[in-house]
């Protein structure tokens, strides 16, 4: 390994969607650790992922957590294809919060995908060096749609086949035979000449003898024999009973439940809590703990807990924020694009000589709300503290990343705290490590207690604590020649991106200056499903629309025309168009829209079919996706993903809205922070695509993009009224011909 | 004391009556198959079967439950799985999962009821949220249930007869 690349991997730690936290650390053979410290009598570690019990089970332990993406299966896939294992005898675990487990695939993922390195996983030969490289780095998190296309297409394949390898070296010599007469299936070793068979079971101890090959022959796509069919997801039983656990599931013996109000003001301080003795005098009532920003009840029961934390009378501190609003927000960001400093994000050509001697300019400004999370499972984290240890029980998108959290704020080293891996009521970058204002408070108020201590928040909390989507405004011209060529583009907007890319645009266009500007905002921030692409879609494919209609171009064919350098971009779009019908005109009180986005891998074109209801609302009725993905691993799991990214991204044009008033957010519960329901939930249709030769990209995230500026296009099709600002619950559209401008709900 | 009937047993509970059924559930009987998501009614993660009806627990004091019969998803299938957790599997419906006990709660409640609703039956009934957009699958697998009723009941026939 060269001195760069370590350094750069270490420098690459905040990237694509999360913080990623690690430091280096030299492990001289991992598989031995795996050995010594976590096998049964009797089990064998072969690679870090995987264990081969004697009775022929073989258990694949998965690093990244279950959010409901599949990863408890589709991880496991990938492995159990390349060892030849029988999926019926395949069973999953998820990792235990120890740095042996760590993802540090992910690294190498989002380092190939920067395109600082060339991604090696081209090539059916792995690039073992750069992934032993990769595992310096102590990680275990989920997020930015990575698990399959890293740890899986790096990680779990080469450890199958390398474990594959192994077993095939220890038959070959007990039986004294070539490796090359010797074949894998179903579990088993077989030397068909002599009729010879064992299973894995019986070979794993001596296989393991044997060191995984720094370079494990993979299969071609053809040999796939799990890979690309939709095995069902392993987690499901559990979620249709009753049974499956989630961190707010915990019950450790004795457990006692907190309930907190933190300062709703981003920043105040606790200055007095009133009314203390009517609270501790409510049966239950165990303790009223004081933190620095927040007033917690702890009780036997949460109920009981909440309702005296209602009865404390906290006062906070008055901040520099205390008048701030959403429009005083908006103003800022206004007056930074005015006059802000603007930093270079994309500079081709000359793209203001070009907008000065253009035929035509025509510009637009955009922006979006902040908004919440709102998974369904409300932030939650339970703690116990005893004879200088610590446990924690938690749903997180990155067990490990928490233990380190839980230890820093404990002051305990890291050894000693233990954390417990549950299912996750929902992610979408909420339980990422950097957002941890819930795992910092429970392990504050359970210091005080030898009893693990349930922290729960209520749904007002969760609202009003979250870190949010960022708001942004963006500005827009564009300038066409005098044969209607489009010739310049430029783009300002509030903030950096993460990713990198979000504003960048797929279309060949030969003048280009994209800059941001930084107006900071006292409102916490984190990364929220597809991250700064879902706000840059809906800007950039909702201008792009109003750009075809500006030159009376099909919206589709005025996309087309500039991707002629990028035929998966103008496939996905043809594919979508085709499936939606584009070509034949919307039955009647109907129309289409249209937008494209790659990210995280993935390129994907969205074609969106609305109507309107009596009272001027939108109603989206139909959805047509086309994804790009590279490779499917396992494809009703993947349109499942493109469901939910979809819905997910359709909840937010339709509703979401986080508003600041006072400081604070306006915002609590689901009465006023809608979510789509059935009755309003479109009709989707996923359609995947492969590329041949191409890595395989994320699914979690990119179908959440395109689909606001869809639906917008698709209203400005049907009533001519252009969108800029998003949610749409704030307007009232009359079907065409008529125009009419926006009222504010 | 509260007593209240659930999934067949009858459960004495030395509780104030105004505690939302559902924190008795979770905190008293240690029953989490019942979700917390909203403490308001507004997202149906925490319904259960009140006499076969569905109810949102999290708003419902036991004071108002004392002689009914209450299922929770953990009884919904003591008898095995019932035809909509099965097509809940068959469709490979739940992501995260969090919702869908109240989802099939909510779902059985209202087949059990109605043996065809209409999409406006449907609409008004299943309100429940899910944030993974499991929707879609939701309302196949709804049409399949109906396509395809059985004489198997929808919610845990024992309370049926009871009731």
């Amino acid at each position: 390994m060269s001195i760069s690349r370590r350094r750069f991997l270490l420098g690459a730690a905040v990237v694509g969607g999360g913080l990623l936290l690690g430091y280096a650390s030299t492990r001289p053979s991992r598989q031995s650790i795996a050995n010594r410290d976590y096998a049964e009598p009797g089990q064998t570690f072969l690679t870090t992922w995987l264990r081969i019990d004697p009775d022929n089970i073989v258990t694949v332990i998965v690093p990244h957590s279950e959010m409901g993406q599949g990863v408890l299966t589709s991880l496991p896939m990938m492995a159990a294809d390349e060892l030849d294992a029988d999926w019926a005898n395949v069973r999953v675990e998820q990792a235990p919060a120890t740095d042996l487990f760590a993802n540090g695939v992910l690294v190498k993922g989002f380092a190939a995908s920067m395109g600082f390195a060339a991604p090696a996983f081209l090539n059916r030969t792995m690039d073992f060096v750069t992934l032993k490289a990769a595992e310096i780095m102590n990680m275990q998190i989920t997020g930015g749609s990575s698990s399959v296309r890293f740890t899986g297409e790096l990680g779990m394949r080469a450890a199958g086949a390398a474990a594959r390898e192994m077993l095939v070296k220890a038959a070959a010599q007990q039986w004294d035979v070539p490796a090359t007469e010797i074949a894998t299936r179903n579990s088993r070793v077989y030397h068909e000449s002599s009729g010879r068979s064992l299973s894995y079971g019986e070979l794993a101890s001596a296989a393991a003898q044997f060191e995984p090959s720094r370079s494990p022959l993979l299969k071609r796509p053809d040999q796939f024999t799990l890979m690309g069919t939709s095995i069902p997801r392993v987690d499901i039983p559990a979620k249709v009973d009753g049974t499956a656990q989630f961190g707010i599931d915990a019950m450790p013996e004795g457990m006692l439940y907190a309930a907190v109000t933190t300062s709703p003001v981003f920043g105040g301080q606790l200055q007095s809590v009133g009314n203390k003795d009517v609270a501790l005098q409510q049966r239950g009532v165990v303790r009223i703990v004081e933190l620095d920003d927040a007033i917690a009840v702890v009780a036997d029961n949460y109920w009981r807990a909440n309702k005296a934390l209602s009865m404390l009378q906290p006062v906070f501190s008055s901040t520099d924020a205390d008048n701030r609003s959403s429009t005083d927000i908006f103003a800022d960001y206004d007056a930074a694009l005015d006059n802000g400093e603007r930093n270079e994000d994309v500079l081709v050509g000359d793209a203001e000589q070009a907008l000065a001697t253009a035929a035509d300019v025509i510009s637009a400004n955009y922006r979006v709300p902040f908004l919440a999370h709102a998974a369904m499972e409300p932030m939650n984290c339970t703690v116990l503290f005893r004879d200088g240890r610590c446990e924690v029980w938690t749903g997180t998108q990155d067990n490990l990343g928490i233990r380190g959290r839980v230890a820093s704020v404990a002051g305990l080293d890291e050894n000693a705290v233990t954390v417990h891996p549950f299912y996750l009521g929902g992610g979408f970058g909420r339980r990422l490590p950097m957002s941890t204002n819930t795992i910092d408070q429970a392990t504050l108020i359970a210091q005080q207690f030898d009893v693990p201590v349930q922290t729960l928040w209520s749904r007002e909390e969760d609202t009003r604590q979250d870190y949010y989507r960022p708001a942004v405004s963006s500005r827009f011209r564009a300038g066409f020649d005098s044969s209607g060529n489009l010739v310049a583009w430029e783009n300002a907007y509030i903030g950096k991106n993460e990713p990198v890319e979000a504003a960048h645009i797929a279309y060949n266009i030969p003048n280009q200056k994209i800059d941001y500007v930084e107006s900071p905002t006292h409102v916490p921030f984190g990364a929220w499903r597809s991250v700064a692409h879902s706000q840059h879609t809906f800007f950039l494919e909702s201008f792009t629309d109003e750009l075809a209609w500006k030159q009376q171009q099909d919206p589709l064919q005025f996309r087309l025309s500039m991707l002629s350098n990028k035929p998966r971009h103008a496939r996905v779009l043809r594919e979508a168009a085709d499936k939606a019908g584009w070509a034949t005109p919307a039955p009647a009180g109907r129309a289409r829209g249209i937008a494209l986005q790659e990210s995280f891998g993935s390129i994907v074109a969205e074609v969106a079919e609305v109507s309107l209801t009596d009272d001027g609302r939108v109603r989206v009725e139909k959805v047509t996706c086309a994804i790009d993905c590279g490779r499917v691993v396992h494809p009703d799991n993947a349109a499942s993903q493109v469901e939910s990214g979809i819905i997910y991204g359709l909840t937010a044009a339709m509703y979401g809205q986080i508003s600041i008033e006072q400081g604070r957010v306006k915002e609590s519960n689901f009465h006023d922070y809608e979510m789509l329901r059935l009755s309003e939930s479109p009709e989707i249709q996923v359609v995947l695509l492969e590329s041949e030769g191409t890595s395989i990209g994320g699914l979690g995230e990119p179908a959440t993009p395109p689909i606001s500026a869809a639906v917008s296009n698709a209203l400005f099709a049907l009533t001519g009224q252009r969108v800029r600002e998003l949610p749409l619950k704030n307007y009232r559209f009359l079907p065409p011909p008529v125009e009419r401008g926006a009222v504010d709900a | 004391m509260i007593e209240l009937q659930i999934n067949g047993e009858t459960r004495q509970l030395d509780i104030e009556p105004d505690m939302p059924l559902l924190w008795a559930l979770r905190n008293e009987l240690g029953l989490t198959g019942t979700k917390f998501g909203c403490g308001i009614a507004a997202c149906g993660a925490c319904t259960v079967h009140v006499n076969g009806q569905a109810v949102r627990s999290c708003v419902t004091p036991v004071s108002a439950v004392q002689n009914t019969q209450i299922t929770t998803i953990e009884g919904l299938s003591a008898g095995g799985l019932t035809p909509v957790q099965q097509a809940w599997i068959q469709h490979q419906i739940p992501q995260c999962g969090y919702c869908q006990s109240g989802m099939i709660m909510a779902v059985s409640a209202l087949l059990e009821s109605n043996p065809s609703p209409d999409e406006q039956a449907v609409a008004s009934s299943i309100s429940n949220v899910c944030r993974c957009g499991t929707y879609p699958r939701i309302s196949k697998a709804i049409a399949d249930l109906i396509a395809n009723r059985t004489d198997t009941p929808f919610v845990d026939a024992t309370v049926e007869a009871s009731v």
